[in-house]
């Protein structure tokens, strides 16, 4: 058992030490009916290191690797590339494996980094403050709807259709036990209805906040300052949901735009797709709400010698301390993938963000522009970054699984997003990043043409 | 004879950088010591300009933004390659870690971190796929999942699990939404959730952030739960029970499937937290003590890396009354094909389900991890791990409980974990003294004032991944430190002496918190 160091003759040394005859005598506690005599025999013994490897690979074998096709998928996760150095750094044993840094003498390298983080997260998002990371972007939107109830001790939060569906459903997964009213309602294909007029109207004295996704689940860019102002105006919160931080290289950020809470995913930096999690939650906010936030927060303070260091602070809104009268629940949030955040994040710097978001913004438009060529196929966003709707003559979800048959991973239909809506079905949202090249938008172009004529490619 | 002649070549202990010959302070130009190496943050080191990545120049093209192009700086500092791997280098060198040395933090379950599953989980079959691929074409990572919820499931002895909670306290909140969706489908509201006083901050939080009111249950002097108190206060009100177990004092609780009988008797439902499940796995199933719900910290029994804070990952088993809840997505097979339910399958299936709890399917990157470290241990090397584990922690015990009060150990072994309290120590000392008294042996101190039914608790878990050589040491330094406590060693109140920092200044830190970095002319103007 390569783990465990262990030999049999120490183990009889200890127990000897301990002044019991075996190991048994170490678990009296547990009722005899309750106790396992041998190994649990449904299961299979130890296996080594090959064997585990080997298992390892026949299941991989089974699935499509993203980076080895024509690969359009996003809706709240994108493929951005991730240099090498920052795996080599988050798997350096002194940050891998270190725990939440409730000693600070030993743990600067943590907390340091974590200042570090919500600097840049705070900068980006255009907010006073961030925290140390949530466990992604879903639950830090359900936790700022929280936070907006604490503020504002009103229950009502208005949700945009342009919010993520899958945030949604967290949402209403937690108001269903909290009390908290959603108001929600969904995205339209057509066009025809002024969805910023129907959201402004909605909001109303019981309002506790808007939530608005930056850019929205269909790709759309908006300006947030009407909302923002109309919320104000209510006594209510601005909550932004932005899941493509890359985007916040190109566009204004949504504290710019007076949000009073911005949260994210952060996956796009230095995390990468697999398979959904872990990822990374953003959480910023304006400094007056910094004692209601959720989830740990690192300060600067200095030592007994005048030296400047970070500690874990504000805890008197943890759990730890507060129990149920805590702002949140969390405990574990996502260290390490911060971590791989912010070395991407330092990597990139002021100008790699902006040149990264550019080159995404501009092999988006021309995959844009090339899809829309196509006959029946037409653009559904206005405004956009490196997402975009296309509708299509037909229902998406075939032609999904059709191109994926093909060997290109072509987006994500409106229909897997919003199967109770029929009116959406022939939507599909197409994530163009850097990764993107521009013979992979051809196979693409070249696929779809030929299976929405009919014809077999 | 010189000071190192004294110390037989250990370090000085009290002078720190004072030179004793002649009284004069020490210090370098640099503020370094040697390979103690100070760093400035990356805004203080990089600039707007410098960038460590190479970004193919574009063709301009007319923007499809909006008007809403970025005309503000975001104000981010950017390094090169080589200055970033020499950032973060010396940033990780502050760091106490488990690869460095025994990290006994109790119920943190801090044990190696195997290499090997760092290596599976960055197969690109398992890192480079997207959660919204089409199923077809991620059928080896469901049945990954499907895998690691069979071995979950055997092992604890239960029916079902919910695979996508993102840390223990998600599982928990799971386990807790799973009981009232239960309730609610029998039409049957109740309010409260009693938790035992020892339990983690998180059981109450949980329960109340699922809108329960939280009622607290006394433990018993042997550090149990107190059973007589916890019926006496079952009744229609009562939704369930959060039990930890093996609980917090680091004990088996011996009644807990009459602790179970009598919840479902009164019609409440039993939630176990498996934070400490590491000392039984193997070797006990908690089916088997009639629980509903428990959840499995992944980063804890199966050694996924708690890497500086998370992330984690925490699965909930489920009894059969519990199954049908369970959150969406959740992975199914029929004949060859495995299918992920979410909203679409579940509303043609008319399911039970309370919802989604996270927007993809849970931590894939820790399922890979968690599974090859299950497979490797199997069956016989799991129930080792906790027979390792409970053999380490009494041999702490024994090993300490002449210099150190053991408030339960008189009663008999402990599981995992050896809690000890500061009784005995010297007037002005406490744990916390003992804990930074560690830091400077060169350990990352025990859980401290945890749980709070121990006076000035020391909670120590040693993990199986420990040898005898390593215990042996500690045990060393430790009762070095704690008869320095008790004898009043006035160096001891200003440890740590030889760490990266000293005492740092956590009330000043609290009154005027400073979060993000400010460029100096602007901290200036502000004040």
């Amino acid at each position: 058992m390569r783990y465990l160091p262990l030999s049999d003759n120490e183990r009889g040394q200890m127990l000897a030490k301990i002044g019991v005859q075996s190991i048994d005598d170490l678990f009296v506690d547990v009722p005899e009916e309750a106790r396992l005599t041998g190994p649990i025999r449904e299961l299979p013994n130890h296996a080594s290191e090959m064997a585990v490897e080997r298992h390892f690979k026949a299941l991989a074998a089974k699935n499509t690797v993203a980076g080895e096709v024509p690969f359009f998928i996003g809706a709240g996760a994108y493929r951005h590339h991730v240099p090498a150095s920052v795996d080599h750094i988050i798997q350096r044993g002194e940050f891998l494996t270190a725990y939440t840094p409730y000693q600070p003498e030993i743990a600067q390298g943590t907390l340091q980094m974590l200042f570090e983080f919500q600097t840049q997260v705070a900068r980006m998002l255009g907010t006073d403050v961030a925290n140390a990371s949530m466990y992604d972007g879903s639950t830090s939107c359900w936790e700022a709807i929280s936070m907006a109830r604490r503020i504002t001790k009103k229950k009502k939060a208005i949700l945009s259709p342009g919010v993520h569906p899958h945030y949604v459903s967290v949402a209403k997964t937690m108001a269903r036990f909290t009390g908290d009213i959603l108001d929600t309602s969904l995205p339209t294909l057509d066009g025809t209805t002024d969805l910023e007029a129907e959201l402004l109207n909605s909001i109303d004295d019981e309002t506790s906040c808007v939530v608005v996704q930056y850019p929205d689940i269909l790709g759309n860019i908006n300006d947030l300052t009407r909302i923002s102002h109309k919320a104000q105006e209510y006594k209510a919160l601005l909550i932004a949901v932005v899941t493509e931080p890359v985007a916040m290289g190109a566009i204004k950020s949504p504290g710019e735009m007076g949000a009073d809470i911005v949260v994210g995913e952060g996956q796009s930096i230095g995390v990468g797709l697999q398979f959904g999690g872990p990822y990374v939650g953003l959480f910023g906010c304006k400094a007056k709400y910094v004692r209601q936030m959720p989830g740990r927060l690192c300060g600067e303070t200095v030592d007994a010698e005048g030296k400047r260091g970070f500690v874990l602070t504000l805890s008197t809104r943890e759990q730890h301390i507060r129990r149920d009268k805590a702002t949140s629940n969390i405990c574990t949030n996502s260290g390490l993938c911060a971590l791989a955040f912010s070395v991407h994040m330092t990597l990139l710097g002021e100008k790699g963000l902006r040149d990264l978001a550019m080159v995404n913004h501009t092999k988006a438009v021309k995959a844009a522009d090339r899809l829309t060529s196509i006959e029946g196929v037409e653009m559904v966003t206005g405004n956009f970054f490196n997402e975009f709707t296309l509708r299509l003559p037909t229902d998406a979800r075939a032609i999904v699984q059709q191109l994926a048959d093909q060997q290109i991973l072509g987006g994500v239909s409106l229909g897997r997003l919003y199967p109770d809506s029929d009116g959406l079905d022939n939507g599909l949202v197409i994530a163009v990043t850097e990764t993107v090249l521009d013979e992979d938008i051809e196979i693409f172009a070249n696929a779809l043409e030929t299976i929405l004529s009919g014809g077999v490619s | 004879m010189n000071q190192r002649d004294l110390n037989q070549g250990r370090p000085s202990r009290i002078e720190g950088d004072i030179d004793t010959t002649n009284g004069r302070k020490l210090s370098t130009f640099s503020g370094n010591k040697a390979l103690m190496l100070d760093e400035p943050l990356i805004f203080e080191l990089g600039s707007r300009e410098t960038c460590g990545v190479d970004i193919d120049v574009m063709e301009p093209i007319e923007s499809r933004l909006g008007g809403l192009e970025r005309h503000q700086p975001i104000g981010l500092a950017g390094l090169s390659e080589s200055e970033t791997v020499r950032h973060y280098t010396r940033l990780s060198r502050q760091n106490y870690a488990i690869d460095l040395g025994l990290f006994p933090l109790g119920s943190c379950t801090m044990k190696h971190n195997p290499r090997l599953n760092e290596k599976m989980a960055r197969i690109a079959g398992f890192a480079d796929i997207h959660p919204m691929q089409p199923i077809s074409t991620v059928q080896g990572a469901l049945e990954l999942i499907d895998e690691l919820a069979h071995w979950l499931k055997t092992l604890t002895g239960m029916p079902a699990v919910a695979m996508s909670p993102k840390a223990g306290a998600h599982g928990e909140l799971c386990g807790i939404l799973a009981i009232r969706a239960a309730l609610e489908a029998r039409g049957d509201a109740r309010e409260v959730i009693l938790v035992p006083e020892s339990a983690h901050g998180t059981n109450p939080a949980t329960a109340a952030f699922a809108g329960y009111r939280v009622e607290e249950i006394p433990a018993t002097e042997g550090g149990r739960v107190d059973v007589e108190a916890l019926a006496a206060r079952l009744g229609p009100d009562v939704a369930g029970v959060m039990i930890t177990n093996p609980n917090t004092c680091g004990l088996f609780e011996p009644d807990m499937r009459k602790i179970s009988d009598l919840v479902h008797a009164a019609g409440g439902l039993v939630y176990c937290d498996g934070a400490n499940f590491n000392a039984i796995v193997g070797r006990v199933r908690p089916g088997d003590l009639g629980i509903d719900a428990m959840h499995i910290n992944l980063h804890k029994t199966f050694s996924t890396p708690h890497g500086g804070g998370g992330p984690g990952s925490g699965p909930v088993v489920l009894s059969e009354a519990l199954a049908p809840y369970a959150p969406l997505p959740y992975v199914t097979k029929s004949s060859d094909f495995f299918q992920l339910v979410e909203e679409e399958q579940s509303l043609s299936e008319d399911s039970d389900t309370f919802g989604r709890m996270t927007a993809f399917h849970g931590q894939m990157g820790m399922f890979t991890r968690a599974l090859s470290y299950i497979m490797s241990h199997g069956a016989d090397g799991l129930k080792q791990v906790s027979e390792d584990a409970v053999l380490n922690a009494n041999y702490i015990l024994r090993s300490m409980d002449d210099v150190l009060d053991a408030p339960f150990g008189h009663s008999g072994p402990c599981m995992h974990e050896a809690l000890f309290s500061d009784k005995g120590l010297a007037d002005g000392f406490s744990t916390i003294n003992i804990s930074k008294g560690l830091i400077d042996e060169g350990y990352h101190p025990m859980t401290m004032y945890f749980p709070l039914v121990v006076h000035g608790a020391m909670l120590v878990e040693p993990t199986e991944t420990e040898s005898k050589h390593a215990l042996d040491n500690f045990i060393g330094s430790f009762r070095h430190v704690v008869n320095q406590a008790k004898e009043g060693d006035q160096s001891l109140l200003q440890a740590p002496h030889f760490a990266p920092r000293a005492r740092l200044d956590e009330t000043a830190a609290a009154r005027r918190p400073i979060l993000v970095w400010n460029e100096p002319e602007t901290a200036q103007a502000a004040e």
